[in-house]
């Protein structure tokens, strides 16, 4: 034991968790941690808004596996993160985020820069915890840690009051933590994978959605296997997105209410369907009465209150995806089944495949965002990463742009949070400084936290931002153009800002191709000169992402044209 | 079909605790119907009971949700058939008129309650006994004149061998 500051007793835990970075931005409240981290080897990637920082922890703990570290300061710094943690959360990504607080005895007086981030995020966490001396630090850091990136992933959130920052005490550090209400119990039960095997060998039409609970767990191997094996196509929901090469044969694309053809078909007419780490969003089932109707539906995840939440199983299988379909493929080993009749099953993804693809677009004299799209996965190398903004863009990069492996795509699901694409596309790259990093996003995504090019040019990290510019707030316009009879409101961004001048004036590169050459040439020379470029992609505010299952009906009434 | 069930949880026996508990509760729309908590021999654990109005779906979700917070300990959805269920409840009533004093004085009598205080014009009354009780209870005693009242909520145990 050893006498230590609270702030030092928290960097010294930072760096037994082997922290390396951490996002933020600082602040009254948490003056004694940056002067401890100013003595320190730890990077401090320094955010120009709290919400670009918990984003930036977000995409480096996607893009990386780790748990991502966020700091900002009590108050508005606090609530500043707010938007990012919710995010981090739902999409169960492990973020920890740490805020100043007032001092102990300033607590509940409306002091300065007080908020109770306590109560302000309860519900938007999967744990939080505020620390009442310094001496609990060391404890509080490693189960934030812990937590965080256990079981099913998540955001924990440690408040740091400023007085116990600053109180020297006598400081331990645990080697272990635990609870005695947090039992992660990764091991899938065995009879629970027997009748799933059962099932799954009398399929005649199997089919795989897959989550992100696939990548969590680093299943994406086992889930090519189980495909293969079962001759059965899958499906990704938005966060699976990578979790199966989009080249496969077997693979469907997304399935949901911007689902391709093939998968929102196939899930209708699947006789069993195999659910993997996913947990039924709306905008993956579409109307839950219609969904998927005929299947008997095995549901593996880790976390128990995601069954039978929205659609009732006839299987479940609690435990790790990983664990739980490699358990399942050695019963499959041992079980005689017959998937020669799946031929014909293969043969309706064949066919819907080519009913559905979508259509070469010419004769229109702006760029379309579906060639956009093949364009820039034709100029970047299959290790790329690639986030997405929130909306039509986003749609059109599930749709059109194809990820090869797990971890290379990344997208907020959940929440959907316009301005997280870019910010995570920094923390990314701060995590896979190797690989180009590209941010597809829209106009009005990437002004909600374009402020971040700042952090991209003064801490080295290039990212390309790709701007499908509409001038629109798009996916919102669509909706009005489809189901409001074109009275678009709050929609209509106009030409402000100019994008090129925008980057120039960050000192980041700006361009405004004119042909799909062009941008494609411009992607190539951002990624070969690994310099961060915004490139305007002018597209016709009158282009809608199809297919689109309109609001209250199921997978299958899918619209391909307005 | 909605129905009346009491979930039984262990939790830390700390600060925001509570807090969460019904957060949880209010954030996914559960409603309830009462709650109660104390210490248990344990000084580090409380005890919850939980009185919902809820279909067996939600239930099982209202477990499992429960079951996932870092605080709660165990939970567990006690069979009323195998559980003691009580509540106390403390009654004001108005007894100015003499009449009055006698019928309330009988009714708690026949609900084994206790006379706790006496005034010149009213009293206070507990009764102890399973909710649907206590109701029967309120609703005889509701045309005498119950001035104020307060209710425990329910609180459980499981029979014989079967525990937490």
């Amino acid at each position: 034991m050893v006498e230590m500051s609270g702030a030092r007793a928290f960097v010294e835990s930072l760096e037994r968790q082997k922290a390396e970075i951490i996002f933020g931005v600082s602040g009254g409240a948490i003056l004694p941690i940056c002067d401890e981290l100013w003595n320190s080897d730890l990077r401090f990637i320094m955010a120009r808004h709290e919400q670009g920082a918990a984003h930036m922890a977000d995409g480096f703990a996607r893009a990386s596996g780790r748990v991502g570290v966020c700091l900002a300061t009590s108050g508005p710094g606090a609530t500043n993160l707010v938007t990012g943690i919710a995010t981090a959360n739902i999409d169960s990504s492990p973020v920890v985020a740490f805020t100043g607080q007032v001092p102990l005895n300033m607590i509940g007086t409306d002091a300065f820069q007080e908020v109770d981030i306590i109560g302000v995020s309860a519900s938007i966490t999967k744990f939080n915890l505020q620390v009442r001396r310094p001496s609990e630090i060391p404890q509080a850091v490693k189960s934030a840690f812990y937590v965080a990136s256990t079981g099913r992933h998540g955001c924990v959130l440690v408040d740091l009051p400023k007085d116990v920052q600053i109180a020297v005490e006598e400081i331990e550090f645990p080697e272990e933590v635990s609870f005695r209400g947090y039992n992660i119990n990764l091991e899938p039960d065995g009879r629970e994978m027997d009748w799933a095997t059962t099932l799954l060998s009398n399929a005649k039409r199997p089919v795989i959605m897959a989550g992100g609970g696939v990548i969590a767990s680093n299943a994406s191997a086992e889930l090519v296997k189980m495909a293969e094996l079962l001759v059965a196509p899958v499906t990704t929901t938005l966060m699976g997105k990578g979790a199966m090469p989009c080249d496969h044969q077997l693979f469907a694309g997304q399935c949901g209410m911007h689902g391709t053809g093939e998968a929102n078909l196939l899930v209708s007419e699947a006789d069993v369907l195999l659910v993997v780490g996913a947990r039924f969003s709306d905008r993956t089932t579409a109307k839950l009465e219609e969904f998927s109707p005929g299947a008997k539906v095995i549901h593996i995840d880790i976390d128990r209150s995601e069954v039978d939440k929205n659609i009732e199983t006839v299987t479940r299988v609690i435990g790790d995806a990983k664990l739980a379909l490699e358990g399942i493929l050695s019963r499959m080993a041992n079980t005689r089944f017959d998937t020669s009749r799946n031929g014909e099953w293969l043969k309706k993804l064949e066919k819907f495949r080519k009913q559905y693809a979508p259509p070469e677009l010419s004769g229109n004299p702006h760029m379309r965002a579906p060639e956009v799209m093949r364009a820039l996965r034709r100029a970047l190398p299959r290790e790329a990463l690639v986030t997405t903004e929130v909306g039509q863009c986003q749609m059109w990069s599930a749709l059109y742009f194809d990820a090869y492996a797990p971890r290379t795509f990344f997208s907020s699901g959940g929440l959907g949070t316009m301005g997280w694409g870019f910010p995570a596309a920094i923390g990314a790259k701060a995590a896979r400084p190797d690989v180009p990093v590209v941010d597809i996003a829209g106009d009005g995504s990437f002004c909600m936290t374009e402020n971040n090019l700042a952090t991209c040019v003064e801490e080295n990290l290039p990212v390309v931002v790709v701007v499908l510019n509409n001038r629109m707030l798009g996916m919102v316009a669509q909706w009005q153009r489809l189901f409001y009879g074109r009275r678009y409101f709050g929609v209509e961004l106009g030409n402000s800002p100019d994008f090129v001048k925008l980057a120039e004036a960050y000192g980041a590169e700006g361009v405004r191709p004119e042909t799909i050459d062009e941008f494609e040439r411009a992607v190539r020379r951002a990624v070969k000169d690994d310099v961060t470029m915004v490139i305007d992609v002018q597209i016709d505010p009158e282009e809608n992402v199809f297919p689109m299952v309109p609001p209250g009906k199921g997978l299958k009434d899918l619209l391909v044209e307005a | 079909m909605a129905q009346l069930s009491t979930i039984a949880f262990l939790v830390e026996n700390k600060p925001g605790v509570l807090f969460k508990v019904s957060n949880l509760f209010r954030r996914r729309g559960y409603n309830i119907e009462s709650i109660s908590v104390g210490p248990v021999e344990n000084p580090e654990l409380s005890r919850m009971t939980v009185s919902v109005k809820a279909d067996s779906r939600i239930l099982n979700q209202i477990v499992d949700q429960l079951d996932k917070m870092v605080e709660v300990i165990k939970v567990k959805r006690l069979d009323p058939m195998r559980t003691v269920a009580r509540e106390m409840a403390l009654f004001k009533i108005d007894t100015s008129d003499p009449m009055a004093r006698e019928e309330s004085l009988r009714h708690v009598n026949n609900y084994h309650g206790l006379i706790l205080n006496i005034d010149p014009d009213f009293l206070i009354a507990e009764v102890t006994g399973d909710p649907a009780t206590i109701d029967e209870f309120i609703e005889k005693t509701s045309p005498i004149g119950i001035e104020e009242m307060s209710r425990t909520g329910v609180t459980a145990l499981e029979k014989g061998r079967l525990k937490l």
